[in-house]
């Protein structure tokens, strides 16, 4: 049984300009000790996948099912036991950490909020994570100002791992980082998995960031998964059109001067289009397109796409 | 590279603030209708050369020492009615953020109909016209209706579309983007970047490219000149640079980024870091590098490295990889 598993899962948000369909339809598992790596543009829905899962915002349907438990329509007060299980890093640690508070208070708050341990056990666990996660004993007094971006990252994973959580969600945990600190991070999320037997789900818009991190990927677009598999299997042999795209715009010195591989902007998840949501920027699209949503299917083993042109790298004759 | 004079030559640029220099002793060459990528992390100072040669500088912060010629010109020389000529008609430049740099309270076709008729002089109706005409060579699409629409209207990749549709306004020699599409989707960004390259082209600019990414300096750069806390670390051909990095903050970097093309996988074993970080360059008496460098010797820590031409048009500011190459030149019989 995985660790979590979600089916069919949407979260739509009303809008004065209509329904926003952020999640629409998502099903995935994440194993025990699994790294699922979840990729897609801005407006895909992904963060709110991810939010979702937690129950920080309310799903509109479906299921999430967490070590045995539909959480999806557990009351909020019942959510507690899940909270301490299921964690979250994110992109902007700044963003996410109270500028009033000292980091020693704001690594304390999960363990009083769940009850756990007396002054001194707290005390001792804090010191424990702020020193595993590469930061001096010293840093507890101090305020998230007086860190750089990436310190602060190791306060955000600090603060995720704390509690001891089995699943942690991380949201473009290194997309606002240097380059030269993106792979302290990463390396240290690595370390945290192998030593807390942690699942992640990692979520990016960076490919190569995925490819290193993922044991699976999954690709999103506009609220859907458009394609899944192993890390391997997607950059050999990419099925969906859209994969292909996201791999070829990455900046590649082989390619020099070649001409962008997609036109054309996402669609608005306010105003989805008929059929596959991705047609109107498919280089192969044809009519069937246009008309009939693609289902998910298996075409490999442990390899999956929802295209009607799966693995197709021009576009068929018209029937 | 050609034996004529430049279009740009920044030499010995120093910025001071009064609360320290973030830009030391820096320089770099742009030939007409070259593309030149200038990369460095937050802070190592790339963003300040580039105000600092558009003469936008925060006036907190004074030009030190360094010279800014351009097309035969010195720019800190010029006055400033003189200054705001070259500004926009001659130079532009864009931001990483659309957003914040256009005005959400006028429409797009106003904004670059004001370039027009401030630079060009053109009546309202000619300008507008221009600003269709512009509109349409960045590749917006229905440039007749997105000329009246307020930029909340536009996506990311369309306001920076805009953006640079202004700063091509009055087809300027050299164009500055900073750090044009980091905020931008993958695919978007790939679409921006090909649209810059093709004006380029088209009417004959310069490029100067500022990033942290190393994949886009690969795929559209002619040369790289890499900054690190104020300073040139290194500078050479984009694919040279990027085959055979020499400094050891440029093959940090690059051994530091996981890459699509290799099998490289965190259940293979960790990535290569840099330690700690930039902040550590501060009061450093020698090498700014020296606190985060694998190669450091002693003699680093004393003076800052001078800049050495290793190879024609390959330059590196590190002692200890030079004395390498020279014998390797010698070991090989070069």
């Amino acid at each position: 049984m995985p660790l979590l598993s979600v089916a069919d899962l949407h979260t739509h948000f009303p809008t004065p300009q209509g329904t926003l369909r952020a999640v629409d339809g998502v099903s995935l598992t994440v194993a025990k000790g699994e790294s699922v790596g979840l990729v897609g543009e801005s407006g895909c829905g992904k963060s709110t996948l991810g939010k979702t899962v937690l129950r920080l915002v309310p799903p509109t349907s479906g299921e999430i099912v967490f070590a045995g438990e539909d959480i999806a329509r557990l009351p909020a007060e019942s959510l507690k036991p899940y909270r301490r299980r299921a964690q979250m890093i994110f992109q902007d640690p700044f963003g996410s950490l109270n500028p009033r508070h000292t980091i020693e208070s704001i690594l304390t708050a999960p363990l009083y909020v769940h009850g756990i341990g007396d002054r001194a056990e707290r005390q001792k666990r804090v010191a424990a994570i702020i020193e595993r996660v590469g930061l001096p004993l010293s840093a507890l007094s101090r305020y998230p100002h007086e860190f750089s971006g990436g310190q602060r990252q190791r306060i955000g994973i600090a603060r995720a791992l704390i509690l001891g959580p089995d699943l942690v969600i991380c949201d473009e945990p290194v997309s606002a980082l240097d380059l030269s600190i993106q792979a302290q991070i990463l390396n240290l999320l690595v370390e945290m998995k192998r030593e807390f037997n942690l699942s992640y789900l990692f979520i990016s818009h960076d490919l190569s960031v995925i490819r290193y991190f993922a044991d699976r990927v999954l690709v999103m677009y506009l609220g859907r998964i458009v394609e899944s598999g192993t890390g391997a299997d997607l950059w050999a042999r990419p099925l969906h059109p859209y994969t292909r795209a996201l791999i070829q715009a990455i900046p590649d010195p082989s390619r020099r001067r070649q001409a962008a591989p997609l036109g054309g902007d996402i669609a608005s998840p306010q105003d989805l289009p008929r059929g596959c949501r991705f047609h109107p920027r498919c280089p192969i699209a044809t009519a069937v397109c246009a008309e009939r949503d693609p289902a998910l299917e298996t075409h490999a083993p442990g390899h999956q796409t929802a295209c009607h042109h799966a693995g197709q790298l021009t576009r068929p004759p018209e029937a | 590279m050609t034996t004529a004079a430049p279009l740009l030559d920044v030499a010995g640029l120093t910025i001071q603030f009064p609360t320290g220099t973030p830009v030391i002793d820096f320089g770099f060459a742009v030939a007409e209708g070259e593309t030149v990528a200038v990369v460095g992390e937050s802070g190592s100072g790339k963003s300040l050369t580039a105000l600092a040669i558009m003469r936008l500088l925060p006036r907190s912060a004074k030009i030190a020492a360094g010279r800014i010629r351009f097309a035969g010109r010195d720019l800190l020389a010029l006055p400033e009615p003189e200054m705001r000529r070259v500004r926009g008609r001659e130079i532009a430049m864009i931001f990483q953020e659309p957003m914040t740099s256009l005005n959400p309270v006028l429409t797009v076709g106003r904004q670059i109909a004001e370039v027009l008729r401030l630079h060009e002089g053109l009546s309202a109706e000619a300008a507008r016209t221009r600003s269709i005409e512009l509109l349409d060579l960045v590749r917006v699409a229905d440039p007749h209706r997105r000329v009246d629409d307020y930029p909340h209207r536009l996506s990311g990749g369309m306001r920076q579309r805009v953006m640079i549709a202004m700063a091509v306004a009055c087809r300027p020699h050299l164009l500055i983007a900073d750090e044009p599409t980091t905020a931008l989707d993958v695919t978007i960004q790939a679409q921006v970047l090909d649209l810059l390259d093709r004006l380029r082209r088209d009417l004959g600019m310069a490029l100067v490219l500022i990033t942290h990414d190393l994949g886009i300096v690969g795929q559209w750069a002619d040369r790289v000149v890499v900054m690190y806390a104020g300073r040139r670390a290194e500078e050479a051909e984009a694919g040279i640079l990027l085959d055979d990095p020499l400094h050891p903050y440029t093959r940090g970097l690059l051994a530091a980024s996981p890459r699509l093309d290799t099998s490289l996988h965190y259940t293979a074993g960790p990535l290569r870091e840099i330690p700690g970080s930039i902040a550590s360059a501060i009061a450093q008496p020698g090498c700014p590098f020296v606190p985060r460098c694998p190669l450091a010797l002693p003699s680093c820590r004393l003076k800052p490295p001078p800049l050495e031409e290793v190879r024609p048009g390959r330059f590196v500011a590190c002692p200890v990889t030079t004395a390498g190459e020279r014998a390797d030149a010698v070991a090989v019989g070069r």
